[in-house]
């Protein structure tokens, strides 16, 4: 009966002029005459306004602990190295280093892997094993992130820093990037941070990844498969074309993870304010300085450079969000369109 | 209640047969329902164009027309159904024994537990079992029951549907057949005694059995209740009911008594449709 | 064109590289579930659920405090977060298509991508410093915040699966809006929001940066929810950073304990689904 209704919705925009007395004739029906449906939608109303609310006091509330540290360093903040609570003196560019490297590095590492698991799920694995595979990957998504942490510490990082790391340094060791420090390595350091996010953004970017792909009509699948193509040329030339904004989303919205994830990378960083050349030397981030001195910050400027680093986290967070969620909506709205009815 | 008849107005306009409006079909004692010039719309769209028809009491009208003519529109104008869609809306009146159900005082809530309404597909309550879908429009009204058993078997007894669920009361509303489910969905609707059934296309998803047992049940309930049902099959509007109006593009092209509709229609538009010829 | 024998050997290559992939992402969720096993079940005993830590020095103890504690803030964020979000993700459902609907959308959205860290600090601002205490409230209120998107969202997609047939149903039979939601459409999704609920609950219980300046941690019991609150992921972080092996061998323990809750959570949510099916 709805179908019914829904077939007498206008289809064009062509206005059918009703005639003046009609017009004042119609009384607005879709008042509520009922108290309690009043109620009811005021009450809903109010707890979805929390939410908006909620956003917005986060915004406000950082902007203004951060205050004193915007107002005093400026943009100085973004490009200096001095971290001195004693002399009130901050810049941020350590740790802003330190988050881009490993974060940069994570997504090397994950989004290859993320996407071999994505096309294997939705398109060559046999049926049999697709629910138990996907659902081994989601687990390595509940595990918490002071777990890994701790297995960071204790199994990880042991392991890189005898095994692993010797073995790239032996090899790579002409470019600095790949030389174990004269210090030595203690395991702890940027790359074994890379190596943890890699593994916890890598069910993030899958499971969008996988959204995405299925999105894909099916005419064009099959359309490609009746012209004898094998299913990776399927995948290769009609699938990703299809779905690529939709995987940069993915690929952003794990980025956005990367960037704000704390415990893990805490444990496993070796928190240390360096710019180092090195990934196997220690390293600092911004979500890692906020979680080690927040709690002891006592000068006001103190707190205030840690709350703009929370700032900076929120504003970046913000607009990858933003930009990942509008690229994947456009290739998921082509499916919503085909498959649902949708409601009026 | 108003006696409508007494109304001059009214009265005026029944007797006057006048042939540009709307050609009223002869001796409608009592008019449960007076649809007073109502007009429908979707946004912009007028799905309804100033429609003025009586509905007689205790009697089966059909209405009948195209898909798109806006036959179920107007019936959803009977119950405040139709407001319920984003961006839609009625002007008009809709007189519901003499007073206007789209008054502003009127909670379209209390229109609605006197105008009862079953609908294209089946649609029982899938959390409850048959007994609670049964009483579902009391409770869910807050209202008292004051025989529960009783109340389940004279709704079940009247939907014609006691005997093949009797011992299965506790069963889930959904795990019956389609056409039982329809079934029920009208003894859900007259557990709350209402004064007026709007049937939208009952058994369009049915099977034929089904339907067949359906239209038995709606000739049935005719004598009790002011029932108006929306058909796309004619074969249907002629067996259940007493009177039929042909719809044609928002507009009532013709309404009579159901024999002279489908022997001696005086529009060619009506004849054309029953004919087959279109729609 | 390459021929026919060749192209099938890169297909084969191709889907070869997939299985190593999804072979590479499951390594370390193996790895992980075996060390917190093995580490774990050698000191998870009696006196791990039911004693405090000792001292430094002391061997033995147990963390029952931080069990109790993060019990204590799960419920509170619960209490907080589940009715928000159900009663803001039934506004979605069943009032949107407004422009005010689509801003919540959009802020839900954004709140589910904004670092848990950066809620922590929100809650320090407005509830720490303002009761200048730490507290179990404070990191309920954080954990609340986190999951409230995740609810919002997931009420809002299960209410909009149920049939409009049964809206309309409810509504024809004279119910008040407020009633045939509650009752009828609510009730109809219940098991998937159920499932919803759980698992946002497993994601924030293993949640430890926005605890660090809320909740906080204690060495004992808590005096109540107003104040600081010992929980396992603060514990396990705390433990695992310092110098003393009994307290690495503790902090293990904690990570089974809560592992084996995370995955309580997410078990649960699992039989929800298949238990009843929302029906179509």
């Amino acid at each position: 009966m709805k179908d019914a209704a829904a077939s007498e919705l206008p289809t064009d925009k062509e206005l059918v002029p009703a005639s003046t007395k009609v017009a004042r004739a119609t009384r607005k029906t879709n008042r509520d005459v009922n108290a309690g449906d009043r109620i009811f939608r005021g009450v809903t109303t109010f707890f979805a306004g929390l939410v908006v609310v909620t956003l917005a006091a986060v915004a406000i509330q950082l902007v203004m602990t951060a205050w004193p540290s915007l107002s005093k360093f400026g943009f100085h903040f973004l490009y200096t190295r001095d971290w001195n609570p004693v002399e009130d003196e901050f810049g941020a560019l350590p740790f802003l280093y330190g988050t881009v490297v490993s974060s940069t590095l994570a997504l090397c590492i994950a989004v290859p892997i993320a996407l071999g698991i994505a096309i294997f799920l939705t398109e060559l694995a046999p049926p049999w094993m697709r629910s138990p595979v996907s659902f081994l990957v989601e687990l390595l998504a509940a595990v918490p992130s002071v777990v890994y942490g701790l297995w960071g510490i204790f199994v990880l990082a042991p392991w890189l820093r005898d095994t692993v790391e010797p073995g790239i340094s032996k090899v790579l060791g002409f470019i600095p990037m790949f030389r174990v420090p004269e210090s030595g390595s203690t395991g702890l350091g940027m790359f074994t941070a890379g190596l943890i996010l890699s593994i916890m953004i890598l069910p993030t970017i899958s499971s969008i990844a996988r959204e995405v792909l299925k999105a894909t009509p099916l005419p064009l699948r099959e359309g490609a498969l009746a012209l004898g193509s094998t299913r990776w040329e399927v995948v290769r030339y009609v699938i990703l074309p299809y779905a690529r904004s939709g995987i940069v989303g993915a690929i952003i919205l794990g980025l956005g993870r990367a960037l704000g994830e704390t415990m893990a990378v805490t444990m496993v960083i070796g928190n240390s304010p360096n710019i180092s050349a090195s990934l196997f030397a220690p390293s600092y981030t911004m979500a890692s300085i906020i979680a080690n001195e927040f709690t002891e910050a006592t000068g006001k400027i103190h707190l205030a450079a840690l709350a703009e680093i929370g700032l900076l986290l929120f504003v970046v967070t913000f607009i990858l969000n933003v930009l990942a969620r509008l690229l994947v909506w456009r290739v998921a709205a082509g499916r919503r369109y085909k498959t649902a009815g949708g409601r009026t | 209640m108003t006696d409508n008849l007494a109304n001059p107005r009214i009265t005026a306009r029944t007797m006057n047969e006048d042939s540009d409006r709307v050609s009223g079909p002869p001796e409608i004692l009592k008019a449960k329902i007076r649809a007073d010039d109502v007009h429908a719309f979707y946004g912009a769209k007028e799905a309804i164009k100033g429609i003025t028809l009586d509905v007689a009491e205790k009697e089966v009208t059909a209405f009948i027309g195209p898909s798109g003519c806006g036959k179920s529109t107007f019936l959803r104008c009977f119950n405040r159904m139709h407001e319920i869609i984003p961006g839609a809306r009625v002007a008009g009146r809709v007189l519901l024994d003499g007073s206007d159900i789209y008054d502003a005082e009127i909670d379209p809530v209390r229109v609605r537990r006197r105008v009862g309404m079953v609908f294209q597909k089946p649609n029982p309550f899938p959390t409850m079992s048959i007994r609670e879908n049964v009483l579902a429009g009391l409770k869910l009204n807050g209202l008292k029951i004051n025989d529960a058993d009783r109340l389940v078997e004279e709704s079940l007894q009247q939907a014609a549907l006691w005997d093949e669920v009797k011992d299965s009361l506790h069963l889930s509303g959904t795990s019956l057949s389609g056409g039982q489910q329809q079934r029920l969905c009208i003894a859900r609707s007259l557990a709350l005694e209402p004064e007026v059934l709007l049937m939208d296309e009952p058994c369009s998803a049915l099977d034929p059995i089904a339907t067949a047992r359906v239209e038995e049940l709606i000739h049935e309930l005719g004598g009790k209740y002011t029932i108006v049902i929306v058909t796309h099959s004619m074969q249907q509007a002629a067996r259940v009911s007493d009177r039929t109006a042909f719809f044609y593009l928002g507009e009532l092209i013709e309404y009579d008594a159901t024999d002279t509709i489908f022997t001696k229609p005086s529009d060619p538009r009506t004849e054309d449709y029953i004919t087959g010829r279109f729609g | 064109m390459a021929s026919y024998t060749q192209r099938k050997l890169v297909d084969r290559i191709v889907t070869g590289l997939c299985i190593c992939a999804a072979l590479l992402a499951i390594i370390p969720l193996g790895s992980v579930l075996f060390y917190v096993t093995k580490q774990g079940i050698g000191a998870v005993n009696w006196d791990f659920f039911t004693k405090l830590p000792k001292p430094v020095g002391e061997t033995g103890g147990g963390m029952a405090h931080a069990i109790v504690g993060t019990l204590t803030i799960l419920g509170i964020a619960c209490l907080i977060g589940v009715p928000t979000g159900i009663l803001g993700g039934i506004y979605l459902a069943e009032f949107g298509g407004t422009r005010f609907s689509k801003i919540v959308r959009f802020s839900a959205d954004v709140l589910t991508g904004v670092p848990s860290i950066v809620i922590g600090i929100f809650v320090y601002v407005i509830i720490v410093v303002p009761t200048k205490q730490f507290s179990a409230m404070a990191g309920g209120v954080a954990l609340a915040i986190l999951m409230l998107p995740t609810v919002v969202r997931t009420t809002d997609e299960l209410l909009r699966l149920v049939p409009d047939a049964l809206r309309e149903g409810a509504l024809a039979l004279g119910v008040p809006k407020w009633r045939a939601t509650v009752s009828i459409v609510l009730r109809t999704a219940a098991p998937g929001i159920a499932t919803g609920v759980m698992l946002a609950v497993a994601r924030v219980a293993g949640e430890t940066a926005p605890l660090l300046f809320t909740a906080f941690g204690n060495l004992g019991w808590s005096d109540g929810i107003g104040s600081p609150t010992a929980s396992l992921p603060v514990q396990i972080f705390n433990y695992s950073v310092s110098p003393y092996a009994d307290w690495h061998r503790q902090a293990w323990a904690a990570a089974l304990v809560l592992v084996a809750l995370v995955l309580f959570f997410n078990l649960l949510a699992r039989l929800l689904v298949r238990d009843r099916s929302p029906a179509r």
